[in-house]
């Protein structure tokens, strides 16, 4: 279960320990999460979760233990390389409303060169330009960039966002409960999108509460109390055993097709 | 998989998104701040007409030069009406910048540079100044030390751990600014030889300036408006959220700070000289956000323009009409004006 030996090509946490203000939200977890593998993080509420996801970003400072970067120390990268690397989604994104889609896209491609952190070190380029164009037709949103972001329904909103965390052309994507607040299709659309991304070598790992939705990732870690109850692949996670003890629910676990669906007892 | 040439590109960018149209709109502001200076220049007690006063500002370049006597109408062009308009100009930049900066860094519609007591600490320094009748080139120095006083109050009133949440900022800066009111106004009435100045000071008067007192003021307003210009982008970024922010490699709480400082220095040197002169601040952003965009890079410059274009059309009408001071013009038309915009975007 411990990683010993750092990996090449992942984002790993080693016995972590985090605070969140006071309380010791994430107690010793060791995982890693690998490139083009789609991860989710599954738990109750509190149980870490998005503590746990601030901690691999680099946002928040472990107690003890640390995080590697494709087998270097994350504290040893500097914060331009970090922010390039990682990109992060939060649980609320904030959309500036009055501002364009493309606008709001293209401050993704901010990541990195500040001089003191402040200033922008090197004008906008082709490149760019080429960068956020792919990032809005990967996410199906250059249709309306163009529109400002106060027009959009909430699912075009979350496909906005994404597309600005993928316009820095990042290794790994890191999400805090991407489908909440949406609809089933919209949901579903989400998880299609970062699909594609994880099949062009894109490291997701997504805090998730639908475990049905978590059930179609590649890897899962369930968290309880801030500890790893199980990790590994759906099949082996998704147990009633495990769901009980962490979540105190009876669930039954059916096959359905090649999928998994999780049904609540209760 | 993506190739390593686009890794590599992936590596190396931190851009300043173009925008278009950027130039217009500035051309089209330019003009509004050149009509300003001129008819603010041109109309008062004397009438002179636009091309006389244009004559009167070349004469008066050639002057420093040739060293020939002004005339007449010249003299009332340079020595009295252009310092007062020069400092409207500058002082409505000032505050106009501040605000906008304000309102992006706490992401809060309602900020402006009366905010965490800055402009509430200048006031009171200023007047501390003014009735100790202490040399007028120390104004605005006092003003700007209790600006960073009592900001340093509100922070440490505000501060949660190492962080400053920006509801709690808010609302130490409305309480440190109320007693800072009350601590100016006991002072005025302390002071009662001078209360006549004191209070049209506490109005907002651009009355008494002259181009010493611009000069004075001018390295304040360009070094804090310099630094909140240069911090457009990271700005824009912070829009995105404290978290996605620092994310995306912008260190979120250092710039929180030195906004706040620069934008002290923008006000003090602001409130030193003319008073209290309100909405400016508030305002001139979202009308500028309303009709040019809400990028940083955009709304701050050109905010500037329309701040300093503005306040000396108010100085104007407050010469021209018995409303007799420009802070309270601003705030006579400027409360209105809010309201309505508070009515149409419901989301302010």
């Amino acid at each position: 279960m411990t990683p010993s030996t750092p990996l090449a090509d992942s984002l790993q946490a080693n016995n972590l320990h985090v605070h969140a203000g006071t309380f010791p939200a994430v107690r010793g977890v060791s995982a890693s999460f690998g490139t083009g593998t789609f991860s989710a993080v599954i738990g109750p509420n509190g149980a870490g979760k998005s503590t746990l996801l601030r901690a691999l970003l680099g946002l928040n400072k472990p107690e003890s233990g640390g995080v590697c970067l494709f087998g270097r120390p994350l504290q040893s990268w500097s914060r331009p390389e970090r922010s390039r690397a990682l990109a992060y989604l939060a649980q609320t994104e904030g959309l500036p409303d009055s501002t364009k889609v493309r606008d709001v896209v293209a401050l993704g491609r901010g990541a990195g060169d500040w001089r003191f952190g402040l200033l922008p070190t090197r004008p906008w380029t082709d490149d760019d330009d080429a960068a956020v164009d792919s990032a809005l037709d990967r996410t199906d949103t250059r249709r309306f960039e163009g529109r400002k972001v106060a027009e959009l329904s909430g699912g075009e909103r979350q496909r906005v966002a994404l597309a600005r965390a993928l316009a820095g052309q990042p290794r790994f994507l890191l999400l805090d409960e991407p489908t909440n607040h949406l609809d089933l299709a919209y949901a579903l659309e989400v998880i299609r999108y970062l699909r594609c991304e994880v099949a062009g070598g894109l490291g997701v790992v997504a805090v998730l509460h639908d475990l049905n939705l978590a059930a179609r990732a590649d890897w899962l870690l369930l968290l309880h109390q801030g500890e790893v109850l199980a990790a590994g692949p759906p099949a082996e996670v998704l147990t009633p055993e495990n769901l009980l003890a962490s979540y105190g629910v009876r669930v039954s676990v059916l096959r359905h097709g090649d999928r998994l669906v999780i049904l609540p007892e209760d | 998989m993506r190739s390593d040439a686009q890794q590599s590109e992936a590596l190396t960018a931190a851009p300043v998104a173009r925008s278009r149209w950027v130039w217009p709109r500035t051309f089209l502001l330019l003009l509004l701040l050149l009509s300003a200076i001129v008819f603010g220049t041109g109309l008062g007690s004397v009438n002179i007409a636009p091309e006389d006063v244009l004559g009167a500002l070349w004469r008066g370049l050639a002057s420093q030069f040739t060293g020939a006597e002004l005339i007449s109408n010249d003299v009332i062009v340079w020595q009295i009406r252009l310092p007062r308009v020069v400092m409207g100009v500058l002082v409505g930049a000032s505050l106009s910048v501040c605000g906008g900066a304000f309102q992006g860094v706490f992401r809060n519609p309602l900020a402006d540079p009366y905010l965490l007591g800055v402009a509430s600490g200048s006031a009171l320094g200023a007047t501390l100044a003014i009735v100790l009748d202490w040399p007028r080139a120390l104004i605005p120095v006092s003003a700007l030390v209790l600006a960073l006083l009592s900001v340093a109050v509100t922070l440490s009133l505000a501060r949660e751990g190492r962080r400053f949440p920006p509801t709690r900022l808010i609302l130490a800066g409305v309480v440190v600014g109320s007693v800072l009111s009350a601590a100016t106004t006991a002072l005025i009435l302390r002071g009662e030889d001078r209360a006549r100045q004191v209070l049209a000071y506490t109005l907002g008067d651009l009355g008494f300036s002259g181009w010493r007192d611009v000069l004075t003021v001018l390295p304040y307003a360009a070094l804090g408006c310099g630094v909140l210009l240069l911090l457009a982008r990271a700005l824009d970024t912070l829009q995105l959220g404290d978290l996605t922010a620092r994310s995306l490699g912008v260190p979120v709480e250092r710039l929180r700070l030195i906004v706040v400082i620069a934008a002290s220095v923008a006000t003090a040197g602001a409130v030193a000289y003319v008073g209290i002169i309100g909405f400016i601040g508030l305002i001139v952003p979202h009308m500028v956000r309303l009709a040019f965009g809400a990028s940083h890079r955009i709304l701050l410059p050109l905010s500037a323009l329309l701040g300093g274009a503005l306040l000396v059309y108010a100085d104007l009408l407050a010469r021209t009409s018995p409303l007799s001071q420009v802070g309270i013009v601003t705030t006579l038309l400027g409360g209105p004006f809010f309201l309505w915009l508070l009515r149409r975007e419901k989301e302010i």
